[in-house]
């Protein structure tokens, strides 16, 4: 069987590219701020590269189309959502958060409110969306490697982990960098080269329509897998073959003992997984239409657009990257970039969901449509273009992980060193233990082990959907702080602190309970659950704002020349975010950045 | 052998930079620079501008999109309409919106730095 072979060919290439350019980067990363921020000497077109390659997760690669392929047109608000984020980002964070100075999202809660409690719960925010996001990506390269290669998944995610923490404790940020840049490219190639030949190829078979009356059938004889914990629902009789013999499956839930291969006639309904309700053509192309299940749709839809918009900006990772722009001004750009290479990322994956009911509708069966990218090459492709492109996938899909996972773990790993780690000697001696190159290799030892300690026992989880609730999570915590710090003078610490619990707590408790499943599925509490931010994010806003209504004593007395750092354009001479130390005891609160800067200038050669 | 002294060698430097032909104007530098009140008044104005420009983008976005599902659960018809052969949801949703995103940001970008043109200007006038 040649059939793991090319897969594991394009996994070791895309990992040994992925240290190669690491190591590259290592030579060059010599300095703590070299380490963290890359110098900040990373031009607008490689950054938005960066940016874009870092955010392409294992989420937009795989789980975008598996969504689509499940729920139809509503799960199109999935990627609309992951590049509106980066629009309302650009309106309202962007160039103001880098004229902060801010690295962080607890940077920025310092310097603009001066207190080291509210930096502490910050980066506790920080560190739980990190986690949260970073467990799918590993879960992700496990079921990744499964589907190509036959391989148990924890060996995809074992191999992320290793592989990413390495690097990151290497390289830091330099590194990350060029890698993230070099993967966007190569993501956006390996999605968009095989989309091209199975277009032609469903051109080829005389375009089968997509909108039918019916749900999917199996276009010829098919074998499917099944575990023997899958249980799917049988809705008509079908005749299948199992280990050589005719058995027949009558109307209503089934389980396939032993897990042995179960054969499907030709034309025969798919049976679907039991937690995904059938749905005709017709309604799977339809929006609102509750294709898959959804109870509530155009609930669900409006919160998802909620969850997503205002989610991006509160996502760790998403954020640091904006401190490796010149100014604020190039942070703009680098946005504008970002909604280019994503707008252009985010037209492939639809192609993938919708052509995947027509070739790979087993996967209907099995609950796996995550898998429904890396699948259809093999199955709607004749000759050796089938693997070679199934290949090119798995790279890309590796890429995602590693990219992703990678920047997860330098900012987690970054807020923990910075914050969260014993101080050593005292905040007396600032860059000695905190913030120090080793403290932050110990961090990403510690965070990448963690989450791969989550990961692989973690049962099958959608992954686009345990994204979702990481989004939830941000916009409930950081974009109400971020929004009202930027532009409303009356924030006060107790208000944004009350904000951030309530916001926190209530978007934390409703993904509990949606992860563990421990409300059903049916009627409004689940839908409420499963897609919290509608009414978490107005809930988080209101706190925040009434709260510092009530302690508007509390004000910082400095509050105009925060708003004039945050706002005023550079090149005024006027004392800036990354200004000179000169400029820094000027303002009350000192950055993390600046101590940090000093840090460095002291250890220098 | 002794061979005349080379020329000292100098840095050529231009000074035909904004900065230096318009040095900004100290007043409102100050102003700025200590938070009086007319540096308070001007910082505020500028954040008003900006603020008023991303509340005006973002409410055109809500409209164009978030009127989308409104539409859709409104006039049903609208989510069986062909358009270039795609349904008009999976056109809207699928291909027209990465477009109208980066045309608005291109929107947002040119205004907002002529906000902070505007600002310096005021600044270096005064």
């Amino acid at each position: 069987m040649t059939g793991p072979v090319l897969p594991l060919v394009a996994v070791a290439l895309v990992v040994v590219a992925t240290i190669g350019i690491g190591v590259y980067g290592l030579r060059l990363a010599r300095t703590t701020s070299d380490f963290l921020v890359a110098s900040r000497t990373v031009s607008p077109l490689w950054n938005a590269s960066a940016i874009s390659g870092e955010y392409l997760s294992a989420a937009s690669f795989l789980g975008v189309a598996g969504l689509v392929m499940a729920y139809g047109a509503d799960a199109l608000w999935y990627p609309v959502g992951f590049v509106a984020g980066y629009f309302v980002l650009l309106l309202f964070v962007a160039a103001p958060l880098r004229r902060s100075g801010a690295y962080t999202v607890p940077d920025f809660a310092e310097v603009r409110l001066g207190s080291r409690g509210l930096r502490r719960l910050c980066a506790l925010a920080v560190v739980a969306i990190g986690l949260l996001y970073l467990v799918p990506q590993l879960h992700g390269a496990g079921l990744a490697l499964r589907a190509t290669t036959g391989a148990p998944v924890q060996v995809g995610a074992v191999l992320v982990a290793v592989v990413v923490t390495v690097n990151v404790a290497g390289g830091g940020m330099r590194s990350a960098t060029f890698v993230q840049a070099f993967q966007y490219w190569l993501k956006l190639t390996a999605l968009a080269v095989p989309a091209v030949f199975l277009l032609l190829a469903w051109q080829g078979d005389g375009r089968p329509a997509l909108d039918t009356p019916t749900p999917p059938t199996f276009l010829q004889r098919t074998t499917v897998e099944v575990d023997s914990s899958t249980r799917f629902v049988v809705d008509e009789p079908v005749t299948v073959t199992v280990d050589g013999r005719q058995r027949r499956l009558e109307e209503g839930s089934t389980a396939v003992p032993g897990g042995s291969p179960v054969v499907f006639p030709a034309g025969a309904a798919v049976p679907h997984v039991a937690s995904l309700a059938p749905a005709t053509g017709l309604d799977w192309s339809r929006p609102l239409s509750g294709a898959g299940g959804v109870e509530h749709p155009l609930y669900a839809t409006y919160a998802l657009v909620l969850a997503t918009f205002l989610g991006t900006m509160g996502l760790p990772h998403v954020l640091v990257r904006f401190y490796t722009n010149p100014d604020g001004r190039a942070a703009r750009r680098t946005t504008l970039g970002v909604l280019a290479l994503l707008g252009a990322f985010y037209l492939l994956p639809a192609v993938y969901g919708a052509l995947g009911r027509l070739y790979v509708p087993e996967l209907l069966l099995t609950g796996r449509t995550d898998a429904v990218v890396l699948s259809l090459p093999v199955a709607a492709l004749s000759g050796p273009a089938g693997p070679l492109l199934q290949a090119l996938l798995v790279a890309g899909a590796f890429a995602a992980f590693l990219s992703t996972s990678s920047g997860l773990l330098v900012t987690t790993a970054g807020v923990l060193a910075q914050d969260l780690l014993p101080a050593g000697r005292g905040d007396r001696a600032p860059g000695r233990v905190r913030g120090s190159v080793r403290g932050f290799q110990l961090a990403a030892l510690g965070t990448g082990g963690v989450s791969l300690l989550v990961a692989l026992p973690a049962a099958a989880l959608p992954l686009t959907q345990v994204v979702g609730l990481a989004f939830a999570v941000a916009a409930s915590t950081f974009c109400p702080l971020l929004v009202l710090g930027i532009w409303w003078r009356g924030l006060t610490v107790a208000g944004a602190g009350a904000g951030l619990l309530v916001g926190g707590g209530l978007s934390t408790l409703a993904v509990a309970a949606t992860l563990t499943g421990s409300v059903g599925s049916d009627g409004w509490p689940a839908a409420l659950l499963a897609q919290p931010a509608a009414w978490t994010v107005p809930t988080a806003f209101a706190v925040m704002v009434a709260g510092s209504l009530a302690t508007r004593g509390t004000v910082p007395p400095d509050v105009g020349r925060t708003m004039m750092l945050l706002h005023a354009p550079e090149g005024l001479g006027l004392p800036a975010g990354s200004g000179p130390p000169g400029h820094a005891d000027r303002s009350s609160p000192e950055t993390t950045a600046r101590r940090r800067q000093r840090a460095v200038r002291r250890t220098a050669p | 052998m002794s061979r005349p002294e080379p020329p000292r060698r100098v840095a050529v430097t231009s000074p035909r930079t904004a900065a230096v032909r318009r040095p900004p104007g100290r007043s409102a530098l100050r102003a700025l620079d200590e938070q009086d009140v007319v540096g308070e008044l001007l910082v505020r104005s500028l954040v008003r501008a900006q603020l008023t420009l991303a509340l005006r983008l973002l409410t055109v976005l809500a409209v164009l999109l978030g009127g989308l599902p409104l539409l859709f659960a409104t006039v049903p018809s609208t989510r069986d309409v062909q358009v270039l052969g795609l349904p008009l949801p999976w056109l809207a949703l699928g291909v027209l919106v990465y477009p109208a995103l980066l045309v608005g940001g291109l929107v947002h970008l040119r205004l907002a730095e002529r906000h902070e043109r505007d600002f310096v200007d005021l600044v270096e006038r005064s």
